[in-house]
């Protein structure tokens, strides 16, 4: 166990580093980000204010649809001289390979909610009153379940060669549950706080689906890393 | 030592491998040869553990590779004829990577030594992206070495090298086969084989149809034995 | 046995449309159109077998790696989709007249439209291209995955649903057996039988078909490998 934790923090340390030198995930997804909160500026009117409602239903489309962007890369990435076989090939458990992808996706969708959520309340003038802490929790649990689906799925769909489109197709409907749980309990926080008993059955709700769906995953992944 | 029982592989209906039987002894230099599409690269895969086989299995050390999986996996060093290096990282942290996986003692001392060995010493921090082929097959096979493995399969080695870089290769080789290690190579150039090789297996359609010992390096005898069994 | 099957499914669809539009009594405030709710609950019903039946031969074929399971599995998620896509279009039918409306949220609803892109998804993957072992390893790992994943979605939908509306819709007509008359509850149990022994026809025929294309293909392959020669 600590071998595969080990490991698996140097494939994240690599793909972190190899993010850090060229940037180039990290600036799509931002770019992206700011794009669709543009957009949103267009499809709901701005000023007016029934665009409080709208606030945590954009948190999580940017998440989502900026986070696939990275997803889709992940795996590609390691097909270029055939890496992915490097890995397979050395004397690592094929769930580390999972869990250092895991761990780097998310702190990559991490950072850039860091940048995106701040600049969509800026962009939206949206004063934030609830309880930063609950609202950083539900963030944490919402990106940790659409990110230990969407790694795994991501690894499946990257031995297709059209995988950028499959991706999307077969992970929305998976994500689902952890969609609505996430943005169910970030309008509780951040405009319906008085159903805030209800959050908490929100909150178990997400943390069941990323517990059961990271013990599925981690024990599946063998099978998507055969040749 | 390696021993494979009765490899078979099929994929889509097609049958790769036909009941391969291959016993190689510890220190033994083995080139197979053969045609495309003779399963050569398939059984490296199956050794090397990137593939599993359909049916029969292989024997490691006495000890069926299904199980104690990433003992074994530690002994092998691997080099495909895709170099699985990481375009953005440089030399060293490619090594540094690599061998952190294999848990090498002494890593950073290691990566360069190996990387002065192949004389990479002047480009170790520059990303791998900007390398001719001949320096990623360098570095390439010095991933391969990174943990001293006791078994290195090469998979078709000298495609693409120019003289300067297969000289390097050889040179490594013959040191490795120097220390004892097991060595298996697939590929195309008898010349470059008989170098290095001291017995061959010669493949066609998935079956063995020759293995044999030469060690008078005689290229000719070489070749008049492949194209009198391959045609 | 696949042909005196087809026999006995024929006979039996009549019974059932007999049963159906002629013996069973008219709903009294729905009219008519109650009449398609034996078809619609018996394709729900047949829809979750044939997403069970893909999850256990998933889990199989990983064990096994045997092509016959996964070919089971590939029919019955193309079967299961096709009886999501009856279960989406009967409900609206009968939800037009029942509730005034085409559509609703409902978590019954939304689950089954979840489900049907869930194994669109699944049929995506079947359809990769590359050699079959891999679609097959590939594809039941997405079949385990997506089933577990159903109970959630709906837990998740329901919960989402309880919140946003109260609950209107509390008791549709097809939910207890408490509140069904008694020539009701026959019809339907015999619909659902029906449809049941309708998959099974369908299995055996998709399996068929399956097996058919593989010996063309085979036999494709040894001529082309003859002319070439």
């Amino acid at each position: 166990m600590r071998d595969l934790i080990k490991s698996a923090l140097a494939i994240t340390w690599k793909d972190l580093y190899a993010e850090w030198r060229t940037k180039q995930v990290f600036s799509t997804m931002l770019i992206f980000s700011g794009l669709v909160i543009v957009t949103f500026s267009f499809a709901f009117d701005p000023t007016n204010n029934t665009i409080r409602a709208v606030i945590p239903g954009m948190i999580w489309v940017i998440t989502i649809f900026a986070g696939i962007l990275g997803l889709n890369r992940s795996f590609i990435s390691e097909q270029y001289n055939d890496s992915l076989h490097g890995l397979i090939v050395s004397p690592i458990d094929p769930s580390s390979i999972y869990f250092g992808k895991f761990l780097s996706n998310f702190i990559i969708v991490l950072f850039v909610q860091m940048i995106t959520i701040p600049l969509l309340f800026i962009l939206f003038d949206y004063k934030m009153n609830g309880n930063i802490l609950l609202f950083l929790l539900v963030l944490f649990l919402g990106s940790a379940g659409f990110i230990c689906v969407g790694t795994f799925l991501a690894a499946l769909s990257a031995n297709s060669r059209s995988s950028e489109m499959l991706l999307p197709i077969i992970l929305f409907p998976v994500i689902s549950p952890i969609v609505i749980a996430a943005v169910q309990s970030t309008r509780i926080l951040l405009i319906d706080v008085e159903e805030i008993e209800s959050l908490f059955s929100w909150i178990s709700l997400m943390a069941g689906y990323d517990l059961l769906f990271f013990v599925f995953c981690f024990f599946l992944f063998e099978f998507i890393m055969e040749v | 030592m390696i021993k494979t029982v009765t490899l078979n592989k099929t994929i889509a209906e097609k049958t790769i491998l036909n009941d391969i039987n291959i016993t190689v002894n510890q220190g033994e230099t083995i080139g197979i040869l053969g045609p495309n599409g003779a399963g050569k690269s398939t059984i490296l895969k199956i050794i090397g553990g990137l593939m599993k086989p359909s049916f029969g299995h292989v024997m490691i050390d006495n000890i069926p590779v299904k199980e104690n999986n990433l003992e074994i996996k530690k002994k092998i060093g691997f080099l495909a004829h895709n170099s699985y290096l990481y375009e953005h990282l440089s030399p060293v942290e490619n090594l540094t990577f690599f061998g952190k996986l294999y848990q090498v003692n002494q890593l950073e001392y290691k990566v360069k030594e190996l990387i002065r060995e192949v004389g990479l010493q002047f480009f170790m921090n520059e990303p791998v992206r900007s390398f001719s082929r001949g320096m990623i097959q360098r570095l390439a096979i010095v991933r391969a070495i990174v943990h001293d493995p006791s078994i290195l399969i090469l998979d078709e080695p000298h495609t693409g090298l120019d003289q300067q870089a297969s000289r390097i290769l050889n040179e490594l080789i013959l040191k490795k086969k120097e220390q004892k290690t097991t060595i298996l190579m697939v590929t195309h150039d008898l010349a470059q084989a008989i170098e290095t090789c001291d017995r061959f297996i010669l493949m066609k359609k998935g079956v063995i149809i020759d293995d044999f010992v030469l060690e008078n390096k005689n290229v000719h005898q070489l070749k008049e034995i492949y194209l009198r069994q391959v045609g | 046995m696949h042909r005196s099957l087809i026999w006995i499914l024929i006979i039996l669809m009549s019974v059932a449309l007999y049963l159906v539009f002629i013996w069973s009594p008219i709903e009294k405030v729905m009219g008519n159109v109650q009449k398609i709710f034996y078809f619609h609950v018996g394709s729900a019903w047949v829809a979750f077998l044939a997403f069970g039946v893909v999850f256990v031969y998933s889990i199989l074929f990983l064990m096994k790696r045997k092509r016959s399971y996964d070919m089971i599995a590939g029919i019955s998620a193309e079967i299961g989709v096709l009886f999501t896509a009856i279960v989406l279009t009967t409900g609206p039918i009968w939800g037009r007249s029942a509730w005034n409306t085409w559509w609703t949220w409902e978590p019954r609803l939304t689950t089954t439209f979840i489900l049907f892109f869930l194994y669109l998804a699944y049929i995506f993957i079947r359809r990769m291209d590359g050699a079959w072992e891999k679609k097959a390893r590939l594809a039941a790992v997405f079949g385990i995955i997506s089933f577990i994943d159903v109970p959630i979605v709906f837990m998740a939908i329901r919960w989402w649903n309880s919140k946003l509306h109260p609950i209107v819709f509390g008791d549709a007509p097809n939910q207890s057996g408490g509140g069904i008359e008694g020539e009701m509850l026959v019809t339907l149990l015999f619909c659902l039988g029906v449809i049941t022994l309708l998959y099974i026809v369908l299995l055996q025929k998709g399996i068929y078909i399956e097996r058919t294309k593989l010996a063309v293909e085979n036999v494709k392959k040894n001529i082309q490998e003859k002319l070439m020669k």
